[in-house]
């Protein structure tokens, strides 16, 4: 009886954060849900007092976490970011593409996915429009790397700090042993996401060697290599100086028009090709000025002070176990050195960027699982979870674990999970964790409920190709999931 | 004649050359941007769809707003580089079937083949294959790079050697 109302209280929570009725928040929901549940029984008030203390920290620390970031953000950090990946880049998408890789995985690593996400991809988009490159390959590339390439560091994903408080292992430890398998994911990312948008990736035309067949001379040492110039006025000629000029073809119908009747033909003027038209004098509306810089007017250094402080964070992170300090104080140390030097303009601004709501919700959601997995629901995982720490066993723990949070989403599939897998060898937490990290990329929403959910929503929503999406997502995962599982497998071995 | 010319990022000066080239200059020509939503909807509201996350976006220009000035921008910038009269409109969907409706009306459409520089089916890109499939109109498929080798670099079957 226990058991049913726990599974109905769960899949009542799950359905208000999926469908987000405005009567009822999914934080309120969650957190109603486990006082029910308490109050029915289901969950003694010790059992419900033991599953907070143990998500209390933590949730102490994703809310750390994301007042950093967010200091990052009033700091400057991510425009910066974007002038940097746009001066890297030299204009060439492929090039930038390379330089979203680093600066997301970076990212994702040290801030967070929900950085990545929030704060990393609108300026991912807004520099690739400025480079009048396609914005799709690294906006896709944002939303792939915010998940699979948050398994290194405890601190890269909400997931991660719950096996972390769970698997009793240091973060130096944690993040040597996943180091190699999230350098595999992200490989993998690389491979996929850079063939599959190889058209839109293409280095920009040039314009020379645009007139194919036709002229010889395909590069040109004196045209600007960077393609906002092209069109400036002087580099953008269809004929260059030492090129010789094309006797003009009659099959070309553009070609009769100088010898129109009724148009005065310029004697001695020389016949170029595409210059038949007269110039209109609308030209000087191209705004040559504004695109000169290849950065975003409000470009600027990297902002040393807001680094200095994370890299110390991290520090801190990777010392805690030797020092003897939880990593918590790290973060919230961080965290209040951001703010006293960036102060938010409000005291909501402050409290918004910590996410009051979702720290409710993972916090009802913790009880919630913990009254399921006290009645069974651990146990049945436990049954499906493979045991021991060969390299079938980890890819079934990961292949189970996505599985999962592609059925009811990556956050309650960890509370699940790590219930069955914390008292087993790091191996099994570890694994667990690339299952439910890269999995969510297969459905791109995180979960199929929530994909059934928005597709019913937006049957007819023409904007967005979900077969695009999902057809990127069978691409990537699978093979992920496998590789990266071998390469933790690799690294368990070696250390 | 009306001439549609889809103005895309990466291709759309050898899309404008080749207009200005080949189109008399009676021809109505049109440039096309299309905006695509599928990233503005990822950079906008990326936290719709994840469990209990209820963010806010951080303020600054709102991702429609910049997507759309930037095509302006692209627009105009193609428009100088036609040199003639030409009307300018920006879209914002899924781009190869924003192309397709908008060449409805139109005579011949003008597209970049938007692939690998190479002969063969990977010269032509996905949006640019649907386009060319679909398209109710004539079509001019541009080179928007020189391919890398000529007809001799295309595969025969052995026994047809």
């Amino acid at each position: 009886m226990n058991e049913a109302i726990s599974l109905v209280a769960l899949a009542v929570c799950l359905a208000a954060a999926i469908a987000r009725p405005r009567w009822a928040p999914d934080w309120a929901v969650a957190a109603l849900a486990a006082a029910a549940l308490v109050a029915l029984g289901a969950l003694g008030p010790r059992g419900a007092g033991r599953a907070l203390s143990r998500l209390g920290p933590t949730v102490g620390f994703l809310a750390a976490l994301l007042v950093l970031a967010d200091g990052c953000r009033r700091a400057g950090v991510f425009d910066a970011l974007g002038a940097l990946m746009a001066r890297g880049s030299r204009g060439r998408p492929r090039r930038l593409l390379a330089m979203v890789f680093t600066v997301a995985a970076c990212t994702t690593a040290v801030l967070s996915l929900d950085a990545t996400i929030v704060l990393l991809t609108p300026v991912v988009f807004a520099t690739a429009s400025r480079l009048r490159t396609s914005p799709r390959p690294h906006v896709y590339a944002c939303s792939h790397l915010a998940n699979s390439a948050s398994l290194v560091l405890p601190v890269s994903n909400l997931t991660n700090l719950l096996a972390f408080a769970a698997a009793g292992i240091s973060f130096a430890r944690f993040a040597s042993l996943m180091a190699l398998p999230w350098l595999v994911a992200i490989a993998v990312e690389w491979l996929v996401l850079s063939r599959a948008f190889a058209g839109e990736l293409r280095i920009p035309s040039d314009p020379a060697k645009a007139r194919s067949g036709l002229a010889a001379q395909a590069s040109d040492p004196s045209r600007p290599r960077d393609p906002r110039r092209a069109w400036e006025p002087g580099a953008e000629e269809p004929v260059q100086p030492g090129e010789p000029v094309e006797p003009v073809e009659p099959v070309e119908p553009g070609a009769e028009e100088p010898v129109r009747p009724g148009e005065p033909v310029e004697p001695g003027e020389p016949v170029e090709p595409g210059a038949e038209e007269p110039v209109e004098p609308e030209r000087p509306e191209a705004p040559a000025g504004r695109l000169e810089p290849l950065e975003p007017p409000h470009a600027r250094e990297l902002p040393a002070f807001a680094l200095g402080v994370v890299a110390v964070t991290l520090a801190g992170f990777a010392a805690s176990s030797l020092l003897g300090v939880a990593p918590v104080w790290f973060a919230a140390a961080g965290a209040a050195l951001l703010t006293v030097r960036h102060r938010p303009s409000s005291a909501a601004e402050l409290v918004g960027a910590a996410e009051p709501a979702f720290l409710v919700f993972v916090l009802g959601l913790g009880v919630v699982v913990a009254a399921a997995g006290a009645d069974g629901l651990s146990r049945t995982v436990d049954a499906v979870l493979p045991r021991g720490g060969s390299l079938g066993a980890l890819v079934g723990v990961a292949a189970v674990s996505a599985a999962l949070a592609n059925l009811v989403n990556n956050l309650p599939a960890t509370l699940i999970v790590v219930g069955a897998v914390a008292s087993s060898a790091p191996g099994s937490v570890l694994a667990m964790l690339i299952g439910v990290n890269v999995g969510p990329n297969l459905t791109y929403v995180g979960s199929l409920a929530t994909l059934l959910w928005r597709r019913v929503v937006h049957a007819h929503d023409e904007e967005v190709n979900l077969r695009e999406f999902l057809t990127l997502g069978v691409a990537t995962v699978p093979i992920t999931l496998v590789a990266a599982t071998a390469a933790l497998w690799l690294a368990l071995r070696v250390t | 004649m009306r001439a549609l010319v889809w103005i895309s990022e990466g291709s759309w000066e050898a899309c404008v050359d080749r207009t200005r080239e080949t189109l008399a200059s009676d021809a109505e020509v049109t440039l096309l941007h299309v905006a695509a939503a599928d990233a503005e909807r990822l950079a906008s509201e990326p936290l719709a769809e994840r469990l209990g996350r209820h963010r806010p976006p951080p303020p600054g220009p709102a991702v429609r707003e910049l997507s759309e000035a930037e095509a302006q921008e692209l627009l105009a910038a193609a428009r100088a580089r036609l040199r003639r009269a030409a009307r300018t409109l920006s879209l914002h969907g899924r781009a190869e079937r924003v192309v397709v409706q908008a060449a409805a009306d139109a005579d011949l459409l003008v597209l970049a083949r938007e692939g690998h520089p190479r002969l063969g089916p990977g010269s032509l890109g996905p949006r640019a294959r649907f386009v060319v499939d679909h398209a109710p109109c004539e079509v001019l498929l541009v080179w928007p790079a020189r391919p890398e080798a000529g007809v001799d670099s295309i595969h025969w079957p052995r026994h047809m050697r």
